[in-house]
């Protein structure tokens, strides 16, 4: 061990922390254009793979040309403008959070426990043939533990599920976690939003969901062991297809007869 | 001496094993090892940080002054950590988006440390990486064992290969959720402590 003195502790500390915080900070310089685009990728297949669409075997970024991103004003319902937001730069998570951007949420309005939420979103419209064939929307809200974010794909009537993918979540592995599941994620498939009397009726049920009768096209099997993270995701659904959600944009929508008309 | 360098790496798997004998890294082999992919990157990270770490402290040991040791082992360990997290981040990102939060875990390791402290501080470079290689094949040895009966008995998988099909996939097996949770991890481990001790009576702590 060296011998002490008193300034010795300190300039070797001092050394220690100039060189260390060199090689951190430029680890984060050099690798950042990297690490960007996998993120932007990763995205990227999340939402082709709410679609339904995504083919591990091709390029990522040639499988996205067929989607058009957009930003909805979810006050208004209408789209906005790319020359107002650009969406190639609009970071919706960040925006949540900015004070002309996003507005805090008072307590009975926020049902997916958010506390902060964004005025702007980014919508994906799937197109082939110049019609709109699906429209997918990102939706997020906490579950037992943590904040799960997923992708919703809707068919063209703006109420059927096409499918959905949860991708960011901390929900325990193997329970709540079964949220990735892919089996069932596939339940999805086919179940309307929107009850008869035009409220959010698609929720995650517990046990299992009816097969038949008037409540089987609005139930979704619970997952076992779970029943916090299934409340979470019934909450979540409930927001972002009410009023604070996506709901004037769908309303918007049909009354003007839908996106191809 | 080649005899002394195949001892430094495989003594920590049975002998002095970091988790059963030493009874350090606790926290992160519950955190871990409920799935068996995310316990084997564990360990290869913590065999990574361990080594590498337990060198660079080695190879200035001479220069670290006595009172400030431990923040400067922590800060070199810390700093390795987040170069891993980083390159990860950069060339693997499916996997660093599942051990993001447990990269950072590994600052807190107490085996890092622990080998930092116990031995690069006294011995020759080699042998300090060689030592951490050693501890952290000894965790991943642990870790794994824990892992793979958790992921069978809880989910009916190994490494995601369904091994025994679930009720709820239509096959026979129901899972254990016990075997989810943390705490079943603790269990396991003491299971695993009590074997080893029985099979080598040497670490059983004198009365």
């Amino acid at each position: 061990m060296a011998e002490e003195s008193l300034a010795r502790p300190f300039y070797t500390v001092l050394v220690l922390a100039l060189v260390c915080s060199a090689l951190v900070a430029g680890a984060a310089v050099l690798l950042r254009p990297l690490q960007t685009s996998n993120q932007r990728i990763d995205q990227q297949k999340n939402i082709l793979r709410a679609a339904g669409l995504y083919d591990p075997k091709r390029d990522v970024d040639e499988q996205f040309k067929v989607i058009r991103t957009r930003i909805v004003d979810l006050h208004s319902g209408a789209f906005v403008p790319p020359e107002q937001i650009s969406p190639d730069s609009f970071d919706q998570r960040k925006a949540a959070l900015d004070s002309t951007l996003g507005t805090a949420l008072n307590k009975t309005s926020d049902l997916a426990g958010l506390g902060r939420q964004e005025r702007y979103s980014l919508v994906y419209l799937v197109e082939h043939n110049q019609r709109v064939e699906q429209v997918i929307l990102p939706i997020r809200g906490k579950g037992l533990w943590s904040t799960m974010y997923a992708y919703v794909a809707l068919e063209a009537d703006l109420n059927t599920i096409r499918g959905i993918s949860f991708y960011a979540h901390g929900e325990t592995p193997g329970l709540g976690g079964e949220i990735e599941n892919k089996q069932w994620q596939e339940s999805w498939r086919g179940k309307a939003i929107y009850g008869p009397d035009q409220g959010v009726a698609l929720k995650v049920v517990k046990g299992r969901a009816a097969e038949q009768g008037p409540m089987a096209p609005y139930q979704i099997d619970g997952l076992s062991g779970a029943s916090m993270t299934g409340a979470g995701v019934s909450n979540l659904l409930r927001f972002w297809f009410g009023d604070h959600g996506f709901k004037p944009f769908i309303q918007r929508v049909q009354a003007q007869g839908g996106l191809n008309g | 001496m080649a005899d002394r360098k195949r001892d430094l790496l495989l003594r920590s798997i049975i002998e002095r094993n970091p988790i059963a004998l030493l009874v350090l890294g606790i926290c992160s082999a519950l955190a871990v090892t409920s799935q068996v992919k995310t316990a084997l990157v564990m360990s290869v990270c913590v065999t990574l940080v361990t080594a590498l770490s337990s060198f660079t402290i080695s190879l200035v040991r001479a220069r670290i002054p006595g009172s400030v040791r431990i923040g400067i082992q922590i800060t070199v360990i810390a700093t390795l950590v987040i170069l891993i997290d980083q390159l990860l981040k950069a060339y693997s990102f499916d996997l660093s988006k599942k051990l993001s939060i447990y990269v950072g875990l590994i600052i807190t390791n107490c085996i890092v440390m622990g080998r930092a402290e116990g031995f690069a501080m006294a011995n020759p470079p080699v042998s300090s990486f060689l030592d951490g290689i050693g501890n952290g094949l000894g965790y991943g040895f642990v870790l794994l064992t824990v892992a793979i009966i958790r992921e069978l008995l809880g989910s009916g998988t190994v490494l995601d290969w369904r091994i025994l099909p679930l009720v709820t996939d239509g096959g026979w097996y129901v899972r254990n959720g016990l075997l989810l949770m943390p705490v079943s991890a603790f269990f396991l481990i003491a299971l695993i402590i009590w074997l080893l001790r029985t099979i080598d009576p040497v670490q059983q702590e004198k009365k």
